[in-house]
């Protein structure tokens, strides 16, 4: 199919689409279809799988191949569906509570994994559909209905938990930051391996100005950082900030106070910062990063290495069913 | 001496063997079923797990059994009380002495009677001199002693020696049942001599030295009167081979998937007693068998759905507590309307329960234990050799109908064995006309519909993704034919019907229930899965005393075969044996509106022939 022909229009469905205004997950729906572009697959080639929660609707409202499925559970279809027809495009849409609470398991394993699925973890840190619960996502202190004293659960940062399992690819875009968000859906698309996206969303109903802090006008740029490879981290709304060394940590500085050649620059294939990077909070006196935090191409897909080995034990082994059922002692009666 | 002992001819005979867990009861068990099969022997078995690997060696908790029935007729089961018991050591001794039939004999190892083993079992003395087992033919044999004897002259230490002691009893034994020694001589090279996969040459010699010690002890001993002699069974021809349940399964998911023209796929997670199963089919990586070990039960349902969603033939394989976890994802598979077959090897419950010991207590699991109406076929299978077919059969019905499956077998039939006649892949039936994938090419001028229906089976049209043209979605909402979600209240009834209608509508296609005995009389057995065997072998009996009993096996135990409701209605009374507190019965009162009397057993055990009896005679006021 020539390339002309895969627009973002022709991604999208004809379904209604029934999120509230304003919810950041249009945004993030917007830099799929953008990804999915990038990835050059025709749309019947694409399977897109979620689990439940307001953002697991995403299937009904792409042209291709979409299964809704139940709650926490879009990993673990998703990677049947991968291994089951690899040459499939296969995305998981999945929210913070879905990936991270009931999830947690099948998210952790996919990373391990490291199977070939382009995971969106849209991060609203709460939970929509059921009517606004508190997330393991969720910051303390937060109120909703359920912590309506405010949550005293510690929040979990789902990119530092993939960087523990070996990850091959995070990323962290915001609802708010559009084209940012289509840059790593594509890097993600094409990425080999397991490409974990979290996108930062604000819930307009449940958890207005979710990530408040990052898309305030005056003082947004002064709590994020987006990072580009091969460039200095430098951050700021007047790009006032920087990252530098503090022993085996990172620490923020002002750029006028340390030399130009102490300031780091970003090595998107450097695990222990890439670990330091995902793990960055405003509460530490850091900003969170944004962009493309780690990406390596060289380590071996699960999908792959499931063909791979069918091969090589046909190869060596090479036995039919027929074979396979005459094993052992055989008498004829 | 023996040499003239006197050869009794016997119909058939119980053997058990218990000993420590790690003395390889299994192994020793499965080499007479081996050898008895190969002489032409009908032969049916049941391993015995203790539930630890490898419990304190010497104690009850630790005693690891193998019961085997071989016979010059069809044998259903592996018996009831033991004509023979080897019992390798007190505690096995203490454990099993009791089951054995009176008179029967018992061959032990008198060198194990030590004083710090006996006192570990509670034996206050020697039971081998004490009297206590006058009812018993007790051959005490100091295996050990007679073993070291028999390498003296091979340099190894005298513990790897004592493990030679379960050839001598094979030895023993062969020579006790007049089997052709060369059999076992054949079967130690095999296994560890030269052309062995990891030879073993000094084992191979000691094993072999050991098993001529035994036979020449059984020859030369004047502790033996008497030997047995077993004609050949009346067995169908072909080719044969001993099999357990669970690898019958795993080869029929592996047929089952190339007979269909499909990937064959297992998303599965370990658990007790369905393991084996797992662990064969993972060897099945060369006849293109994917098998994906999960992180839990549920991601394994998860994988095999996702599998199945993009065309392969997918199963999953678990037991009870297994079963439980996966309930959400079966009601998935249920509502998307995609193939899936569950195979669910039962074990004692409820939780955790008694995972290494056979129970038939999933059967309401399986029928109900899913929110909303969810209906599915079960088929149980009836012996380890049946869970090819049955496994074989759940997949046709799964791809045809578009529905999961449940495939019902359990610990007994799951790790018991018994022979299998071996098909050729050719003679099982074709399943590529079932798969039917919805291709744009075989309709011209329609557009795809995802829950538009084949008229008949009402299974949905199936388009899987990388088919041109035919993009679209499914889930678990309820929807419309389209596939568009549908909160519209009539749809749902509607559809909710519809998924109804096509599992009952099935039962139709379904082959009728064959009876065992005369079509009317007193007293109606339905046996269904595991307990067929016992069920079979009473009402034999029962029949053969010129009882007025019938038999009736579910293979198929959801729906019910046509023509049930009809059988019930010429009998008297019903009875219902199964290894639970009366699930069976609970379904056929609902459905058929009979008193169906149940007999219950949950002792991890299953059915001896004579429970089976003694219930019927009770009801016949015998
Ligand atoms: S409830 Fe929140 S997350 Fe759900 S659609 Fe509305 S704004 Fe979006």
């Amino acid at each position: 199919m020539a390339d002309t022909q895969l627009t973002k229009k022709y991604f999208a469905s004809n379904a209604e689409v029934k999120w509230c205004p304003g919810c950041g997950d249009y945004a993030i729906m917007n830099a799929v279809r953008q990804g999915m572009v990038a990835a050059g697959k025709p749309r019947d080639e694409v399977a897109i799988v979620s689990g439940i929660g307001c953002s697991s609707r995403f299937p009904y409202y792409m042209e291709t191949y979409g299964f809704h499925t139940i709650h926490g559970r879009a990993a673990a279809i998703a990677s049947g569906v991968k291994v089951g027809n690899p040459k499939l495009d296969v995305w998981v849409i999945s929210g913070d509570g879905d990936s991270t609470a009931i999830g947690g398991n099948h998210f952790i394993h996919a990373v391990r994994r490291n199977i070939n699925l382009n995971y969106v973890l849209i991060n609203n840190k709460i939970y929509g559909l059921t009517k606004g619960q508190y997330s393991p996502c969720s910051e303390m202190g937060q109120i909703s209905k359920t912590s309506p004293y405010g949550v005293i659960d510690y929040p979990m940062a789902p990119l530092k938990v993939a960087m523990g399992l070996g990850a091959t690819f995070i990323a962290r875009g915001l609802d708010a930051k559009m084209k940012l968000s289509e840059e790593i859906c594509i890097r993600g698309a094409k990425h080999k391996g397991f490409s974990m996206m979290e996108i930062y969303a604000n819930c307009v109903i449940y958890n207005d100005g979710a990530h408040k802090q990052l898309v305030d006008k005056a003082e947004g740029d002064n709590h994020c950082i987006v990072l580009r490879n091969g460039e200095k981290m430098i951050f700021g709304n007047e790009e006032q900030f920087c990252l530098v060394q503090d022993g085996f940590a990172i620490k923020a500085a002002k750029v006028a106070d340390v030399a130009e050649a102490d300031i780091l620059v970003h090595d998107e294939t450097n695990a222990e910062v890439g670990t330091l990077l995902a793990g960055m909070r405003p509460d530490n006196g850091l900003p969170i990063a944004l962009g493309i935090i780690y990406a390596i191409e060289d380590k071996k897909t699960y999908d792959d290495m499931v063909y791979e080995q069918l091969a090589a034990v046909k190869a060596k082994r090479g036995r039919s069913v027929d074979d396979i059922m005459r094993e052992g002692h055989t008498w004829t009666v | 001496m023996a040499e003239n002992a006197k050869l009794t001819s016997a119909e058939q005979i119980v053997v058990k063997f218990t000993g420590d867990s790690g003395d390889g009861m299994q192994l020793i068990g499965n080499q007479l079923t081996a050898l008895a099969a190969l002489d032409g022997n009908d032969v049916n078995s049941l391993p015995d797990y203790p539930s630890e690997i490898r419990a304190p060696t010497g104690t009850i908790a630790g005693v690891s059994g193998f019961q085997m029935c071989l016979g010059d007729h069809k044998i259903y089961t592996a018996g009831d009380a033991p004509d023979v018991l080897v019992a390798f050591n007190p505690a096995a001794l203490k454990h099993s002495a009791k089951f054995v039939k009176a008179g029967g004999i018992i061959i032990t190892n008198s060198d194990s009677f030590t004083e710090k083993a006996m006192t570990k079992v509670g034996y206050e003395s020697n039971p081998l001199e004490d009297g206590s087992l006058a009812g018993y033919d007790v051959k005490a044999i100091p295996m050990f002693t007679l073993v070291r004897e028999a390498l003296a002259d091979m340099d190894m230490p005298n513990p790897a020696k004592d493990r030679c002691k379960n050839f001598f009893v094979m030895g023993v034994l062969c020579w006790l049942f007049n089997k052709q020694q060369q059999l076992v001589l054949d079967f130690i090279q095999e296994k560890f001599g030269p052309n062995a996969k990891k030879p073993k040459i000094q084992i191979a010699e000691a094993n072999t030295k050991a098993f001529k010690a035994g036979l020449n002890f059984g020859e030369t001993t004047i502790m033996f009167q008497e030997r047995y002699d077993m004609g050949a069974a009346q067995i169908e021809k072909g080719l044969y081979r001993n099999i357990t349940g669970n690898d019958a399964a795993a080869i029929a998911i592996a047929a089952a998937g190339h007979k269909a023209g499909l990937q064959p796929f297992i998303g599965s997670y370990p658990i007790t007693p369905a393991t084996d199963l797992l662990h064969l089919a993972s060897e099945f990586k060369d006849a293109g068998l994917v098998t994906m070990q999960m992180e839990d039960e549920i991601a394994g349902i998860c994988s095999a759905i996702g599998a199945s969603c993009a065309g392969n033939l997918a199963f999953t394989t678990t037991s009870g507590p297994g079963l439980a976890l996966k309930t959400e994802a079966a009601g998935m598979a249920l509502i998307l309307e995609v193939p899936l077959v569950i195979v669910n090897v039962q074990r004692g419950g409820p939780c955790t329960g008694l995972p290494t010991k056979t129970e038939q207590s999933d059967l309401l699991q399986a029928m109900f234990g899913r929110n909303g109406d969810s209906y599915m076929p079960i088929i149980a299978a009836n012996s380890p050799a049946d869970c090819f077919d049955a496994t074989f059969q759940a997949a046709k019905i799964a791809l045809k109908y578009r529905t999961p499956v449940v495939v019902l077998t359990d610990g007994y039939i799951g790790q018991g064995s018994c022979p299998w006649k071996v098909p050729t892949m050719d003679e099982l039936e074709d399943l590529t006309p079932y798969v039917n994938f919805w291709k744009p090419e075989d309709h011209p001028g329609e557009e795809y519909v995802s829950y538009k229906r084949d008229p008949e089976t009402l299974a949905r049209d199936w388009a899987i993704p990388g088919t041109k043209g035919c993009q679209h979605r499914i889930g678990t909402l309820e929807k419309d034919e389209t596939g568009a979600v549908s909160h519209d209240p009539m749809n749902h009834h509607n559809m909710t019907v519809i998924r109804k209608a096509k599992i009952d509508n099935l039962a139709a296609v379904l082959p009728e229930a064959e009876i065992n005995g005369a079509d009317s009389g007193k007293i109606l057995v339905i046996s269904w899965g595991g307990t067929y065997g016992a069920v079979k072998g009473a009402v034999d009996r029962l029949i053969a005393d010129g009882k007025s009993v019938s038999g009736v096996n579910l293979r198929w135990v959801w729906p019910f075969p046509p023509n049930l409701g009809e059988i019930i209605s010429k009998f008297d009374k019903v009875l219902v044996p199964e290894l639970n507190m009366g699930q069976l019965s609970l379904l056929l009162r609902a459905k058929f509106l009979v008193d169906v009397q149940s007999l219950s057993k949950v002792q991890g055990d299953p059915f001896r022939e004579y429970e089976v009896i003694d219930k019927v005679n009770e009801m016949l006021g015998e």
